[in-house]
């Protein structure tokens, strides 16, 4: 095979990559073509639902592994990139993986297999018919390309892939309550990618390029503030309408409550982590002018948006709207990472964002198993679960202590760090607000646990047959996402200076920028 | 929808515009077409058929379920892509060869091949709605 053409090897140059790829460069694409061959075999495959599983579940354990190899190329040797087609960016489409993109698509990756595990039992065969492991594959396709590409219009599409698949996991089943959630999410969704469209389109109207790593370059060497502003706005309207902050919060715990409890866990834990990524890919790396103009809005956003979370879910009584209300607190915890956006700050913000990712998947599924164990939903119906099955009691108190911030567990780390960082930046006001959400999420999961675990069982349900203990599957992946939600609590350090990494690569692109131009941004 | 002339018309216009949307879908490497309009003329062939001649023979002709169709689409355009590790040359990086069938060159490529993974999703993805909403007219 050669290529069709006849021109010189130094014209052709000007234009393409010329030398060999790495071979570990290939894990930059390997992860998305997987997924999306993968689901493809699985539509092939979509009737014979006992087989389904079985090719899944090997599917997104590969993309585990292949997502922590990149990680460790990554951390080893830099961010790398490999542009499609070979032609040279900024107009070949580039996919640059730095620390922060290979951390976000590892955690993604494990969540995913997790969320399949569960599913084993939890998702019937008519909804197995209906697309749920092809669903899951295409959407973590989505996800992942969404946090491995280096070119802001290729994250747009990435956005719409995993929104479309989305769309399916969100009407497993087609119930009259399904339908009327998928309403509200697909609306606001599609509002917030077309102003996210829209955004993207003046952006290339003003610098002339879409590849991120010339955006940031370029985005530097702007004087005029207004169009830099227009544009951050533009973004942080978008992408707090896809990651559920508060204005624009209202479609998630709306919406998140209807589909199966697998679907609705890896909804928590990714997609809305999804729009806290991109926020901080455009904000901080893309536009850190326009970020320093918003500092001030942001920081009203992310504390309006912890305190109503939790004031949100301290009010339910249906424990699947509480956890929504709880992921969308959680969303403010980031978000003060981002509005204060020192490295300190942005270390907390992600390593926040990625125990969230395990600890909202794993509270979702623990709803799972206390629904099946008790047969509701509802919290004043709930009881007895404590007699029941002992060891759910603990992956409860686990998951628990860990969103609500409390050690030894995940969710206190990241939380030390950004009130650190506030005081540091003489913030009070801030600090005091994780704080006090971290006081109200503990009363809030407090009360869930002594009405749920430990009131003893309530007469009304005994006519029902109810199993008398988990299923394995369930337990299978519940406990590992508490055994990873404990390992990071206790050992938190490997994890801070990965962190601390990939909050110096955002705030300080150089090496992105140099593995996307080796040989210096071209010039306007 | 279902008089005489459309019913005795409809199998020549499906089979033409199938030809056409192959045409379509060959020509569109350096010319204005490609897999996706092609899978979309294809699908309106489908489509047509369906309205004249009923869905259960459709699906018959098909032989294969539309869903799968896509799911194969989507399998050849990924493997497009990977045919670039081989040779070392970037993801989806163009790679031809020109074999001589009975004194003729033809060229094959890889974005032939993706460009035909296209066209397949296109057609069986639309193809699977428009089939699925005339069953319901049926009914």
């Amino acid at each position: 095979m050669a290529a069709a053409t006849s021109l010189p090897e130094a014209e052709l140059a000007k234009a393409l990559v010329m030398e060999p790829v790495e071979p570990s460069h290939w894990l930059i694409i390997l992860p998305i073509a997987w997924c999306i061959m993968f689901g493809a075999v699985l539509i092939a495959l979509r009737k014979s639902t006992d087989r389904q599983p079985l090719i899944a579940l090997p599917g997104l354990g590969g993309l585990v592994l292949m997502t922590g190899l990149l990680l460790k190329v990554v951390v080893d040797n830099g961010p790398i990139t490999m542009t499609m087609g070979r032609w040279l960016p900024p107009f070949g489409i580039a996919f640059t993986v730095d620390i922060m993109g290979a951390l976000f698509a590892f955690a993604g990756a494990i969540a995913a297999l997790a969320a399949g595990i569960y599913a084993l039992k939890e998702v019937d065969s008519s909804s197995r018919r209906y697309g749920f492991y092809p669903f899951l594959l295409l959407m973590m396709a989505g996800v992942t390309g969404a946090f491995l590409t280096g070119d802001i219009f290729n994250l747009y599409v990435w956005f719409e892939v995993l929104l479309i698949a989305s769309f399916g996991l969100l009407i497993l089943g087609s119930e009259h309550e399904q339908i009327d959630g998928a309403m509200k999410y697909a609306i606001l969704n599609l509002m917030g990618t077309t102003l996210f469209l829209i955004a993207t389109g003046y952006l290339y109207s003003i610098f002339g390029t879409l590849n991120m790593a010339d955006i940031a370059v370029r985005s530097k060497e702007m004087t005029d503030a207004a169009p830099l502003m227009t544009l951050a706005s533009l973004y942080l309207l978008a992408f707090a309408m896809k990651a559920a902050a508060f204005p624009v919060n209202f479609w998630l715990p709306a919406s998140y409550h209807t589909p199966r409890v697998a679907v609705a866990g890896v909804f928590a834990g990714l997609l809305t982590k999804v729009g806290v990524y991109a926020l901080i890919r455009t904000l901080i790396m893309l536009l850190p002018a326009g970020h320093r103009e918003l500092g001030f809005v942001l920081e009203l956003v992310a504390a309006s948006t912890m305190i109503v979370g939790v004031l949100g879910a301290l009010a339910q009584n249906d424990a699947r709207r509480m956890f929504g209300y709880l992921v969308i607190s959680g969303i403010g915890v980031m978000l003060a990472g981002i509005a204060l956006g020192t490295q300190d700050a942005l270390s907390g913000a992600v390593f926040y964002a990625l125990h969230s990712m395990i600890a909202m998947l794993a509270i979702y599924l623990l709803g799972g198993v206390a629904n099946k164990l008790s047969g509701t939903h509802e919290l004043s119906w709930m009881g007895g679960l404590y007699g029941k099955s002992p060891l759910s009691a603990v992956f409860a108190l686990a998951i628990f202590f860990s969103i609500a911030g409390l050690p030894p567990f995940s969710g206190f780390w990241p939380k030390v760090m950004l009130v650190k960082a506030s005081f540091e930046s003489q913030d009070w006001w801030l600090a005091g607000t994780i704080l006090l959400t971290g006081f109200l999420t503990t009363i809030t999961l407090g009360r869930f646990f002594a009405l749920a675990w430990w009131r003893p069982g309530l007469a009304g349900q005994a006519g029902e047959t109810l199993p008398a203990k988990m299923d394995t599957s369930a337990m299978i992946a519940v406990a590992a996402l508490v055994v990873v939600i404990t390992g990071f609590g206790v050992l938190p350090n490997g994890l801070m200076a990965l962190t601390d990494k990939a909050a110096e690569g955002v705030l300080n692109p150089a090496a992105y920028i140099q593995s996307v131009f080796p040989e210096g941004a071209p010039e306007q | 929808m279902n008089t005489l002339i459309f019913r005795t018309m409809a199998p020549y216009l499906t089979a033409l515009m199938v030809l056409f949307s192959v045409f379509v879908l060959l020509r569109g490497h350096n010319m204005p077409g490609g897999g996706f309009i092609g899978g979309l003329i294809a699908a309106s062939a489908f489509a047509i058929q369906g309205i004249a001649g009923g869905v259960a023979a459709v699906r018959r002709a098909l032989w294969f379920h539309p869903m799968a169709i896509s799911a194969a689409g989507l399998f050849f355009a990924g493997f497009a892509g990977l045919m670039s590790i081989p040779f070392e040359v970037p993801f989806m990086t163009a790679l031809w060869v020109f074999p001589k069938f009975f004194g003729t060159e033809v060229a094959l490529s890889t974005p032939l091949l993706f460009d035909i993974g296209v066209y397949l999703v296109v057609t069986g993805s639309i193809t699977s709605i428009a089939l699925a909403l005339e069953e319901r007219e049926d009914l």
